[in-house]
């Protein structure tokens, strides 16, 4: 069930029996479980009439082709990557910014972003999730610095939808510090040759291919690595397990190993050497891009608590009347705001040209602390209901759990922000 | 023969905003309340696109009656494929008090103007539910009418519409030029892809005012108050149909 009016098809409505505006309220809050930002108009700050008219598009694939199936699949541990892919990429929301010339729409990375916070009304972590991999945590550095074949032959599709994408940074032994993967590439002939393991590979179960970073040489760990596009479907590409999580259900996480994996090296995305450069680059948009996912699932929370807590009473009056509650719920609002700005500001600024890496870091510290915060403090007030599976609050404070963690745990967010304001202690 | 599709697309209050009325009981509060295009307009939109894409119609003009924002409503019609659009500019008090009288008066004599065969609309609109725009629509142009429509189908000089009605479905056979209003199941709506919500910016869209037309915009409706919907009350649960019907009888329903 999509919408109302399908729900009313559904249900043999005639034409004279249309159910008041109140009768589809309840309708859509079956299968939304009440509406939650639909009250603003959309920003003016970042957002043109063309984002929001991009954003209104998307919404409604969402509740058509996503929302009435997300329970589904977060029973199943997976979610059906290529058709969610086909229809968001026949759609045009897998290359916003990416090249005309490959499939792309051409324009700055702000509509991505705009993609990105709309896909918050996405009720649980993980599709969103999966979608920014292949929008933009898998493909930037291909569309940057990848020659011309291979992006007619790894980028035109993923940005179609007809290949699914993920990235394999992190392995078993190496998460936060990158630099210190084992996984290694090394020419044989024309080929590259590929050993290791990568885990945490999101989408990993279901890629067509990987943006594969790896060790080429055995220079300094910062100039020794390289990002490859390497097709899953090879032989010695051993996908070992689908990872359960506490979170992010939806989402297949693999763990893969590779064994004498046979890759052309003209798959190298831009030059040798390059590749952790390249990835620290590609990290700046997967921040902002996590940053933008986490403002509406964080505000729907809120406002869900709002209405469940006006409802619910207990000591004759409503839980929302006591002040701790509603000064509470004010309070975190007021910081998911401060948060947006700051997004918007390192948005306006990347899209000028400049490094933004301290204001993304700050983003991505911030959006990770902020949404164990807010999923916190609305369960405590759902009471016993907000401990049971049936509510999105104890859904949103398992799934939302992992941006402290993923894509950069707040530590290294902490460590670049200590870079930048030169207090990481010298060796003495 | 291509006909030329005149496709009415109103800007309502997004279906999924909870609705609240004003303190001083006027109206509906639609202050910084998210609008978009009325779901039975989108329907009749989504139509004539398909008409065109069958070369049945050879163009199609989105026309919206109300203030400003309206514009918006139009390009996400022009998005889905509609050729230009048309912003009918009324807005304070005659915006308060438009009602489908005076659309059906506004959209009659675009349809002469534009010289179209085809006036296409949802069947109501989902904020005041009036399902009479359509109508008044046909009879101010004297044009037959297909209302309801589940099925529209251009057979010769002549319209095929299966209408949904009370008990079943009718087919009728009605001559060109018409008014068709779009139920439900006749069709569902296309996403804007991203690419086609580029190139509705490029689209012409003229704005006109409804004296431009000729049109007068004098309300004959009065609105009195507006009020909330009584709340429901809770119902109770039965075990048996015969428990059912024990309580239907007590109750004096059956
Ligand atoms: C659901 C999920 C999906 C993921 N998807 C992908 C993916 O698609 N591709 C991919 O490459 N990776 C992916 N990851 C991996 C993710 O990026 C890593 O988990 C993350 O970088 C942390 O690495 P780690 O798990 O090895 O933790 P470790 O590196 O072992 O770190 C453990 C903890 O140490 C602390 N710590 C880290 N650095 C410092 C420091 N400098 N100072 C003090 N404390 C510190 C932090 O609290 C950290 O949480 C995913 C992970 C999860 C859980």
């Amino acid at each position: 069930m999509a919408t109302w009016w399908a729900a009313s098809a559904r249900a043999g409505l005639r034409a004279w029996a249309l159910p008041s505006r109140l009768r589809r309220l309840s309708d859509i809050s079956s299968a939304r479980n009440g509406d939650l930002q639909a009250t603003l108009e959309p920003d003016p700050v970042l957002f043109s009439q063309e984002h929001n008219a991009l954003q209104e598009s998307l919404r409604k694939i969402i509740d058509k082709e996503i929302n009435p199936f997300i329970d589904k699949w977060e029973e199943a541990g997976q979610f059906p990557a290529h058709k969610i892919f086909k229809i968001l990429g026949q759609a045009g929301f897998l290359g916003v910014d990416k090249a005309t010339e490959y499939g792309g729409m051409g324009l700055d990375f702000s509509y991505s972003i705009a993609v990105a916070e709309e896909l918050g009304n996405i009720r649980a972590g993980g599709v969103p999730m999966a979608i920014g991999v292949q929008s933009n945590m898998a493909t930037p550095a291909l569309s940057k610095f990848g020659s011309n074949e291979l992006k007619q032959q790894f980028l035109v599709p993923t940005i179609a939808g007809d290949l699914v994408a993920c990235l394999g940074v992190s392995e078993a032994k190496a998460g936060s510090d990158v630099a210190n993967i084992h996984t290694t590439a090394v020419r044989k002939g024309d080929d590259y040759v590929i050993n290791g393991d990568k885990m945490w590979i999101t989408n990993g179960c279901q890629a067509d291919w990987m943006c594969l970073l790896a060790n080429t040489s055995d220079a300094a760990p910062h100039k020794n690595k390289s990002l490859i596009c390497m097709p899953m479907k090879l032989p010695g590409v051993h996908i070992n397990k689908k990872i359960d999580k506490m979170g992010m259900r939806s989402s297949d996480t693999a763990q893969i190993f590779f064994e004498d994996v046979r890759v052309p090296c003209k798959y190298l995305i831009g030059e040798e050497g390059m590749g952790f450069t390249y990835q620290m680059l590609q990290f700046q948009e997967e921040r902002m891009w996590g940053v933008a996912g986490v403002l509406k699932p964080l505000e729907c929370l809120i406002q869900e608590t709002i209405d469940y807590t006006r409802q619910r009473k207990i000591f004759n009056q409503p839980v929302l009347y006591n002040q701790t509650v509603h000064f509470r719920l004010a309070e975190l609002a007021t910081e998911i705001e401060l948060l947006r700005s700051l997004l918007y500001r390192a948005v306006a600024l990347y899209i000028k040209g400049n490094d933004v890496t301290k204001f993304a870091s700050m983003g991505k510290l911030k959006a990770g602390r902020l949404a164990r915060e807010v999923t916190d403090s609305c369960l405590q007030f759902w009471g016993g209901m907000g401990f049971t599976n049936e509510v999105l609050v104890s859904r949103l404070y398992r799934d939302m759990r992992l941006i402290s963690i993923g894509g950069g745990a707040d530590e290294v967010m902490l460590s670049i922000i200590c870079k930048y304001m030169d207090t990481i202690p010298r060796k003495m | 023969m291509a006909l030329r599709a005149l496709v009415g697309v109103k800007r309502v209050i997004d279906y999924a905003v909870k609705i609240r009325v004003k303190p001083d009981k006027t109206g509906v509060v639609t202050d910084g309340v998210k609008h978009s295009m009325n779901p039975f307009c989108e329907i009749a939109i989504e139509e004539a696109v398909r008409l065109k894409e069958k070369k049945i119609v050879s163009e199609i003009i989105a026309v919206s009656c109300g203030p400003q924002q309206c514009q918006e409503t139009i390009r996400t019609a022009l998005a889905m494929g509609a050729d230009r659009g048309i912003h009918v500019d009324v807005s304070g008090k005659d915006y308060e008090s438009l009602g489908p009288f005076q659309v059906s008066k506004i959209l009659a004599a675009l349809a002469k103007k534009e010289n179209v065969n085809l006036v296409l609309l949802g069947k109501q609109a989902i904020d005041d539910d009036c399902n009479q725009t359509g109508q008044m629509t046909a009879a101010q142009l004297d044009w037959p009418q297909g209302t309801f429509a589940s099925e529209v189908k251009v057979e010769g000089e002549k319209l095929k519409v299966v209408r949904e009605i009370d008990g079943g479905l009718e087919t009728i056979s009605i001559k060109l030029p018409a008014v068709v209003t779009a139920d439900l199941r006749l069709n569902e709506p296309r996403y804007a892809t991203l690419p086609n919500i580029m190139k509705a910016k490029k689209k012409k869209l003229e704005t006109v005012k409804p004296s431009d037309l000729g049109v007068t915009l004098a309300s004959q409706v009065q609105i009195l108050s507006v009020e909330e919907p009584p709340q429901r009350q809770a119902g109770v649960k039965v075990q048996t149909t015969e428990d059912l019907v024990a309580k239907l009888k007590e109750v004096g329903r059956i």
